[in-house]
C-alpha cells in the first residue's frame, strides 16, 4: 500500500492544490489550496458552522484564530433561511459576513443522521421537515442548485450515504448511485469557475466496493475528492484501512478531504495516511459541554477538581481564553447560566485544533513528521505502547513505527 | 475618591468621580451606569467581544448572589475577584442581589441576610459577609442591608422601621469589621437607604447613613411597578435632598431609559445596566433614539420609522422568556418577527457597534429563529453599546443645557 504510484489526474483542469512538501516515509503532505476566498494551508481542520454561524463566536473571533475555511450545511440552510434569501444577501459569505472560504456539505449526511425522517430513491432523498412536517426532495440537482446559491468555495456532491454499520447489497447500491449522482451534480453545476465541486468516495467498509468507486470517480474531472461513509460507528481497525485504501488510489495532485474526522489522534494518523482536509463537530460541540481539548486529552472543566485550579487550560496555548482566564474561573462560569463560558471553550478548542494542524504541517515541511507523530503520541498516551492498536498499525502501514 | 460636580441642572448632577481604584487614577462620569455582569462576566460576552463595544463604563457591577458561593475559591486565590474574572483593570462594585432575578422574601433576620446562588441559599451574618468581601476586594460594595420593606406595596410602619434599624446595625458592624481588615482599606462601603414607602423612615435612614463614613449611597427599594412610581419619585426627591452632595448616589433595580431620566432629575448618579440584557434575552434590539439634536431630514426619516413601529404595537405585547414575563417596550424591536426575515438593514442605522457594522436584521432574525448562540452575543453587543450611548447623550445634553429636548425625545418614544 505504501509507496504505490498514484495515477496522475487525466485532465488539464487547473489544480487548486499545490504541494509544498511530502513526508518521505509516510504519505503525509503539506500543501496550499488556492480558493476563491484566499489560500488555505494544508493539512487543515475545518470547524463546522452548520447554520451560518460558528455557534457563539463571531466571524471576527474566528478570523483572529487563523481560520481560513469553515463549513456550512446545505440541508439546514436550505430549510432555514433558504437559498433565495441567502442569494439576496450576496451568498452565504455575505449573509454571515465571512470573508474567507466556505465549504458546504450537500445534505447527504443528514440521510444517515435523520434516517427516520428520510427516504432515498434514485431521484434523490425525500426529507420530512422536523419543523413543519413539509416534505422536500433533495436531488443531486437541487443540492447543487442550493449550493450554487450559497456560493461556497467548495461544494460537495450529493452522495447516497449509508451508515458504516450497514452491510449487504444496500452498500453496493449506494456506491453505484453515488457515482451516478456525481455525474448529475457535475452536469447541474452552474458555477465551476467559482465553486469547486468535490466527489465523495463511498463503498462502506468493503474494499472491493471502495476500489470500484475510486476507479470510477477518479475518471471524473473534479478539483478534489472526499472520503465519505466513514467516521460513523465502524471499528477503527476497519476505518483506517478504508482511509489508506482510498488515499492510495486518489490522485496526488488533488486534495483529499476526510469527512467527519476530528479527534486529535485520528487527525494525526490520517495525515500520515495522506489526507489533507478534515471537518468535525466534535471540538465545538464538546466545548459546549464544558470540555477543553489539551495535548493530553481533555479537561472536563465542570468537575470539582478544577475548582481551585488557577492556571490556564493549557499554559502553551496562545488563544484569548488561555491568555485571560483560569480553569477555576471557567469552572465557576460553567456552573452559571452565562453562555460566555461556552464561548470561551469554543474559542480554545478551535484554537487547539488549528494549532495542532499547524504544528503537523510545520513538521512535514521541516521533514520531521515521523518524530512529531512520536512526540504527539507520547504526550497523548504517556507511552507509545499505550497508543491505541489501530493507530499503531495504521502508522506502521505507512512506515512510522512508534516506541 | 473625590466627586466633583460640574453643574446641577434641574436636579440633575453632572460631574466626575476621580481618584478611583486601587491605584487611585481612575475616573467615572456621572450620570452614568455600571456594566451588568453575571458571575463576573458580561452576559454572553468574552473578553474579545466585550472589548468590541464602545463606551463600556469604567465600573462593572458584580453580584454577591452569583459570587458568594465561590468565596472559598476566591479566598485561596487571594488576588481579588477583579483578577479572577479577567477584569483586573476595571473598577468593581459588588451589589447584594441580581436586579434581574429578585430573591425570595422572608430570609432577612436581625443577624443575617441571604443571597441565592446556583447552589442555593447563602446566609451571611455581618462577619461572614465581610469575610466574603475580603476575598473579593471590590472597589465598592453594597453593605449588608434589609431591603424587604419594599417588597410589599403598602409597607407597614413597623416593617419600614425595622428595615432601617437593621440596615444601620449591619452598617455599623461592617464598618467596624472593615477597620480591622487591612485588605479592605482601599474598598468603600456603600451605605443602603431603606425605609419602604414611609417618608419619615426614609429620611431617618438617609440622615443616619450619611453620618457614617460610607463611600456613597445605594437607594434601595425604589424599583417597582408604574402604579407606585409617582410615590417613589416623590420619596426619592426628599431622600436625595438630605444626602451629602459630595458622595455618589446609586440606585438598584432601575434601568429603563425613561425611568433613568426621571431618577437623574431627582439626584441619582449611577444606574445598573441590566435593561439591555433583558432586551437581549427576549430577542430584541434597542432602537430608541437619543439624538436630541438631529438634522431635520434625519428626524423626518426616523419619525416615519417610529410611527411604523408604533402602528405595529397597538398593545404592549407580553412574552414569556426563560426568566419571567417581560413586556417588550417601545424602545426596542422584536427581531423574531417575520418582517425582519429579509431586512438587510443594520439593527439601527448609523450605529457603530460590531453587530450593526457587520450584520443585518435578517441575519440576527435567522440566528434567533434557529436558536443559535450567536444571537445573544450580537444582540448583547448592540444593546450595551446603544445603552451606553444613551448615557453619553445624557451627559452631553446636560453639558449643553439640552436635557429638556432629550427628555421629550425619550418620552415620545416611551409606550
Amino acid at each position: 500500500m505504501a509507496g504505490a504510484a498514484n495515477p496522475a489526474s487525466l485532465e488539464s483542469a487547473p489544480r487548486i492544490m499545490r504541494l509544498v512538501a511530502e513526508c518521505t516515509r509516510s504519505r503525509a503532505r503539506a500543501g496550499e489550496l488556492r480558493l476563491p476566498h484566499g489560500p488555505v494551508a494544508t493539512p487543515v481542520f475545518m470547524p463546522v458552522g452548520t447554520q451560518a454561524t460558528m455557534k457563539g463566536i463571531t466571524a471576527e473571533q474566528l478570523d483572529a484564530l487563523g481560520c481560513r475555511i469553515c463549513l456550512g450545511n446545505t440541508y439546514h440552510l436550505g430549510l432555514r433561511p433558504g437559498p433565495e434569501l441567502i442569494q439576496k444577501a450576496h451568498g452565504l459569505h455575505g449573509f454571515m459576513n465571512w470573508p474567507h472560504n466556505l465549504l458546504t456539505d450537500s445534505g447527504g449526511f443528514q440521510m444517515v443522521s435523520l434516517v427516520s425522517l428520510s427516504e432515498v430513491t434514485e431521484e434523490g432523498v425525500r426529507f420530512r421537515s422536523p419543523y413543519d412536517g413539509d416534505e422536500t426532495l433533495l436531488s443531486p440537482e437541487k443540492s447543487v442548485q442550493i449550493q450554487n446559491a450559497l456560493g461556497s468555495d467548495i461544494i460537495m456532491q450529493l452522495d447516497d450515504v449509508v451508515s458504516s454499520t450497514v452491510t449487504g447489497p444496500r452498500v453496493e447500491e449506494a456506491m453505484y448511485r453515488s457515482i451516478r449522482w456525481l455525474d448529475r451534480c457535475i452536469a447541474a453545476h452552474r458555477r465551476p469557475d467559482k465553486q469547486n465541486l468535490f466527489a465523495i468516495i463511498q463503498g462502506g467498509l468493503d474494499a472491493d466496493l471502495r476500489a470500484t468507486c475510486l476507479e470510477e470517480m477518479t475518471k471524473r474531472d473534479v478539483p478534489g475528492f472526499a472520503i465519505g461513509g466513514l467516521s460513523g460507528g465502524e471499528s477503527k481497525a476497519q476505518f483506517w484501512r478504508m482511509v489508506a485504501l482510498s488515499t492510495s488510489r486518489l490522485p496526488k495532485d488533488k486534495p483529499r478531504y476526510l469527512m467527519g474526522v476530528g479527534y486529535a489522534t485520528d487527525l494525526v494518523v490520517c495525515v500520515a495516511l495522506g489526507c489533507d482536509m478534515f471537518d468535525c463537530v466534535f471540538p465545538t460541540r464538546t466545548a459546549r459541554f464544558g470540555s477543553a481539548l489539551v495535548p493530553t486529552g481533555n479537561l472536563q472543566l465542570k468537575k470539582k477538581l478544577f475548582e481551585k485550579d488557577f492556571g490556564p487550560i493549557d499554559p502553551e496555548c496562545t488563544c484569548p481564553t488561555c491568555q485571560t482566564h483560569s480553569r477555576a474561573f471557567l469552572h465557576a462560569l460553567l456552573h452559571s447560566d452565562n453562555t460566555a463560558a461556552l464561548h470561551h471553550l469554543t474559542v480554545h478548542n478551535i484554537a487547539y485544533q488549528l494549532r495542532l494542524m499547524s504544528a503537523v504541517r510545520t513538521s512535514i515541511v521541516e521533514k520531521r513528521f515521523p518524530d512529531f507523530v512520536q512526540d504527539f503520541m507520547a504526550t497523548m498516551y504517556g507511552d507509545p505502547t499505550l497508543c491505541p492498536t489501530w493507530a499503531t498499525e495504521a502508522l506502521a502501514s505507512v512506515g512510522i513505527t512508534l516506541g | 475618591m473625590k466627586l466633583s460636580l460640574t453643574k446641577v441642572v434641574n436636579g440633575c448632577r453632572l460631574g466626575k468621580i476621580k481618584n478611583l481604584g486601587k491605584t487611585g487614577d481612575c475616573t467615572m462620569d456621572i450620570p452614568g451606569c455600571l456594566l451588568y455582569t453575571k458571575t463576573g462576566s458580561a452576559p454572553h460576552l468574552t473578553h474579545h467581544t466585550l472589548h468590541n463595544i464602545h463606551g463600556v463604563p469604567a465600573m462593572a457591577q458584580l453580584t454577591l448572589s452569583s459570587l458568594a458561593e465561590h468565596h472559598e475559591v476566591l479566598a485561596e486565590y487571594k488576588e481579588g475577584v477583579g483578577k479572577f474574572i479577567g477584569m483586573p483593570d476595571s473598577l468593581l462594585y459588588c451589589s447584594l442581589h441580581d436586579p434581574v432575578s429578585p430573591c425570595p422574601a422572608g430570609y432577612v433576620t436581625n443577624k443575617s441576610v441571604s443571597v441565592w446562588g446556583v447552589g442555593g441559599r447563602v446566609e451571611m451574618t455581618a462577619s461572614k459577609f465581610m469575610t466574603i468581601q475580603q476575598a473579593l476586594q471590590p472597589d465598592w460594595f453594597q453593605c449588608l442591608s434589609d431591603g424587604e420593606a419594599s417588597y410589599e406595596e403598602a409597607t407597614s410602619l413597623k416593617r419600614a422601621r425595622k428595615s432601617v434599624d437593621r440596615s444601620l446595625l449591619f452598617l455599623d458592624n461592617c464598618l467596624r469589621l472593615q477597620e480591622e481588615s487591612e485588605v479592605l482599606q482601599k474598598s468603600k462601603i456603600i451605605g443602603v437607604i431603606e425605609g419602604g414607602d414611609v417618608m419619615e423612615e426614609r429620611l431617618r435612614s438617609a440622615r443616619e447613613t450619611a453620618k457614617r463614613p460610607v463611600g456613597g449611597f445605594l437607594l434601595d427599594g425604589f424599583q417597582g411597578n408604574p402604579v407606585t412610581l409617582e410615590t417613589r419619585l416623590h420619596l426619592l426627591s426628599s431622600v436625595t435632598a438630605v444626602l451629602p452632595e459630595d458622595k455618589p448616589r446609586l440606585i438598584s433595580g432601575v434601568s429603563r431609559p425613561d425611568e433613568v431620566l426621571e431618577y437623574i432629575e431627582r439626584g441619582v448618579d449611577l444606574f445598573e445596566s441590566f435593561f439591555p440584557y433583558q432586551v437581549t434575552e427576549r430577542g430584541c434590539a434597542l432602537t430608541f433614539s437619543f439624538d436630541y439634536q438631529p438634522n431635520p431630514e434625519e428626524t423626518l426619516l426616523h419619525q416615519n420609522g417610529t410611527q411604523e413601529e408604533a402602528k405595529c404595537m397597538d398593545q404592549i405585547k407580553t412574552i414569556k422568556t426563560t426568566d419571567c414575563n417581560e413586556e417588550i417596550t417601545s424602545f426596542e424591536i422584536n427581531l423574531k418577527e417575520k418582517k425582519y426575515q429579509e431586512d438587510f438593514n443594520p439593527l439601527v442605522r448609523g450605529c457603530s457597534c460590531y453587530c450593526c457594522k457587520n450584520h443585518t436584521r435578517a441575519y440576527v432574525h435567522h440566528l434567533l429563529v434557529t436558536n443559535e448562540l450567536l444571537a445573544g452575543v450580537l444582540l448583547m453587543m448592540h444593546n450595551f453599546e446603544h445603552y451606553f450611548g444613551f448615557f453619553h447623550s445624557i451627559r452631553e445634553a446636560l453639558k449643553s443645557d439640552r436635557l429638556a429636548q432629550l427628555k421629550e425625545l425619550i418620552h415620545r418614544q416611551a409606550s
